[in-house]
């Protein structure tokens, strides 16, 4: 395949974005899923809303968003620059929180689903044989989502994956440092003659999504299988 | 000892329901939608009280959430984790009596399988056994056999039984269903719409005439204790003495010597001033009439007493006044041995 270091680069930065943002991720989803699927407060549709936002949000929009509080003349780009000495914007990690914010209600949608699907009773009946309530959520709530978080995961993986808009907005593309395979591709297609190039990142993208997907089928075929016996 | 009092608000239907119960099986018998199940959630702490308290053996539980409580729950629908084998079910909330939990409900082969490949009878007992390894104060059952068929209820109420005669934690067995509750209890808690209508022994309550509008005319029935005498094998009968009188029944009930409870079906006995001959029905009891007791309907529920058995008696009010009964009147109580049917008689040991 023509492909030259920059656009494995971008392989490689491609994974490492999608692999740390689907796992930063992944606790904080299944804690709002769980406050919007169990709980009732005041500001729950609030939530909702928010946590929705990135999906119907034009991903540029977003990504100057990030960039307007990300920045390191934002508020939280600011402080976090001061305080830890950590910047965001125009570097990976901000691809890392690009793409965590835009996988973020696909994710929520499906672990959300799968709390509403854990049978009723089954928590009363942990808590009658004297399980506190975290050993009722790591005994039986958990193991009965995992398929759900699971789903949730690789959704969100491959979102992250593919995410331009916000991205591209929000980091820029800088080959070798903030250049995704979307964004890689994008601008192979900006120049004459790269047609090679942009063919093999294509195939990349369709063997990395379709591995995703098989590897999610497999884990998935074993916990169903745990669960029904 | 239990007591418990229980207020709870739930949309137009209030439960105000408080009882005192000794050890025991105490039975809380009432129609669907007459507020049981409310009651024991609010026992367990499952559903929070407006007012009320929960008292078992002078402990006070009523600030104690769920699971501090100590009180084993069998849900109707068993509510088995279904990712975890039958040992692990069982021994979520501890492991205490394991071989014993095990040998008495027969256990041992279903070990290691999933509750998703049970019968619908092996998961209550892994239901119960999972509720006893936790070495309850109290254990609450709520109608573990509503939603078992024929076979099925007949294998788990034997172990049932087994269970309510040896143990020695108090029991409440919530149950819309006489027939197990007479077998099973010694205490009965009538609930109607929420509240208490009666409270007490159950051989008490169920011979006892002005319980009978609040028991069901179809339900009602009082219990009977009697000791097995032997066992025709040429008919298939057998022969159990009563206080003042003896009983031919259907099928083989025990070994000579052994205690059974029989459930008689208040409508299922018939009355006669005088003694009946020329008839097929081998039981006839020589009773004194205790109280009679007019209802709204049609029907009187006559209380009868033969030696120190108590029996009821549902005749229609016209029967009552062309007889003529009276209090203390000899008449003889005709009970068809059918009548008696299979799941209305327990053995006890």
């Amino acid at each position: 395949m023509s492909l030259d270091a920059a656009a494995w680069a971008a392989v490689a930065l491609s994974l490492r974005v999608a692999l740390v943002a689907t796992l930063l991720g992944l606790p904080l989803a299944i804690a709002v899923a769980w406050l919007l699927a169990r709980k009732q407060f005041w500001g729950r549709g609030l939530l909702n809303g928010l946590v929705h936002l990135p999906l119907v949000l034009p991903p540029v929009v977003t990504g100057y968003l990030l960039l307007l509080a990300f920045g390191t003349q934002g508020p939280i780009g600011g402080f976090l620059r001061d305080t830890f000495g950590i910047t965001l914007a125009f570097r990976w990690t901000g691809a890392v929180l690009a793409a965590a914010i835009m996988a973020f209600p696909l994710t929520v949608r499906a672990i959300r689903l799968g709390f509403e699907a854990v049978p009723p009773g089954l928590e009363d009946a942990a808590a009658t044989l004297g399980a506190s309530r975290a050993r009722v959520f790591l005994t039986v709530t958990l193991p009965l989502i995992a398929p759900a978080v699971l789903a949730g995961a690789v959704l969100g993986f491959a979102k992250s994956l593919g995410e331009f808009g916000a991205t591209i907005t929000f980091v820029a593309a800088i080959p070798g440092q903030t250049q995704t395979i979307p964004s890689a591709i994008y601008a192979l297609l900006q120049v004459p003659g790269q047609d090679g190039a942009v063919v093999s990142l294509v195939v990349i993208s369709i063997v990395l999504a379709m591995g995703t997907l098989a590897l999610a089928e497999w884990l998935s075929r074993r916990m169903t299988a745990r669960i029904a016996g | 000892m239990i007591d418990v009092a229980v207020t709870k608000r739930l949309g137009d239907f209030t439960l105000d329901a408080a009882f005192t119960a000794p050890a025991g099986v105490t039975a809380i018998f009432g129609r669907s939608g007459s507020g049981k199940s409310s009651l024991i959630n609010g026992i367990a702490g499952l559903l929070p009280l407006d007012a009320g308290h929960v008292r078992v053996g002078g402990t006070d539980l009523t600030r104690l959430p769920v699971h501090k409580r100590r009180i084993g729950y069998v849900f109707q629908d068993a509510r088995l984790f279904p990712h975890m084998s039958v040992l692990q079910n069982l021994t979520y909330g501890g492991s205490h009596d394991r071989g014993a939990v095990i040998d008495m409900l027969g256990l041992d082969d279903l070990l290691d399988r999933r509750p998703a490949s049970l019968s619908g009878g092996e998961r209550s007992r892994v239901a119960i056994g999972r509720a006893l390894m936790m070495r309850p104060q109290l254990l609450l059952m709520d109608e573990p056999l509503a939603a078992l068929d024929a076979p099925r209820k007949a294998e788990v109420l034997h172990y049932l039984e087994r269970l309510c005669s040896t143990a020695r934690i108090p029991i409440i067995y919530v149950s819309h269903a006489m027939s197990e509750v007479a077998r099973l209890a010694t205490t009965l808690v009538l609930l109607d719409a929420g509240r208490v209508t009666r409270a007490g022994p159950l051989d008490d309550i169920l011979s006892d005439p002005a319980a009978v509008p609040l028991i069901g005319v179809r339900e009602a029935g009082a219990v009977l204790t009697g000791t097995v005498r032997g066992l025709n094998t040429a008919d298939g009968l057998t022969e159990v003495a009563l206080s003042a009188g003896r009983l031919i029944l259907p099928g083989r009930l025990g070994s000579p010597g052994a205690r059974i409870r029989l459930r008689i079906p208040a409508q299922d006995v018939i009355l006669s001033t005088a003694k009946p001959a020329g008839l097929s029905a081998l039981n006839v009891l020589r009773c004194q009439i205790a109280a009679i007791e007019i209802g709204q309907g049609p029907g009187v529920a006559v209380s009868l007493v033969s030696g120190t058995d108590r029996l009821l008696a549902r005749i229609t009010r016209r029967s009552a006044a062309l007889m003529g009964l009276a209090v203390g009147q000899e008449v003889h109580a005709i009970l068809k041995a059918t009548a008696m049917a299979p799941q209305d008689i327990g053995g006890s040991a």
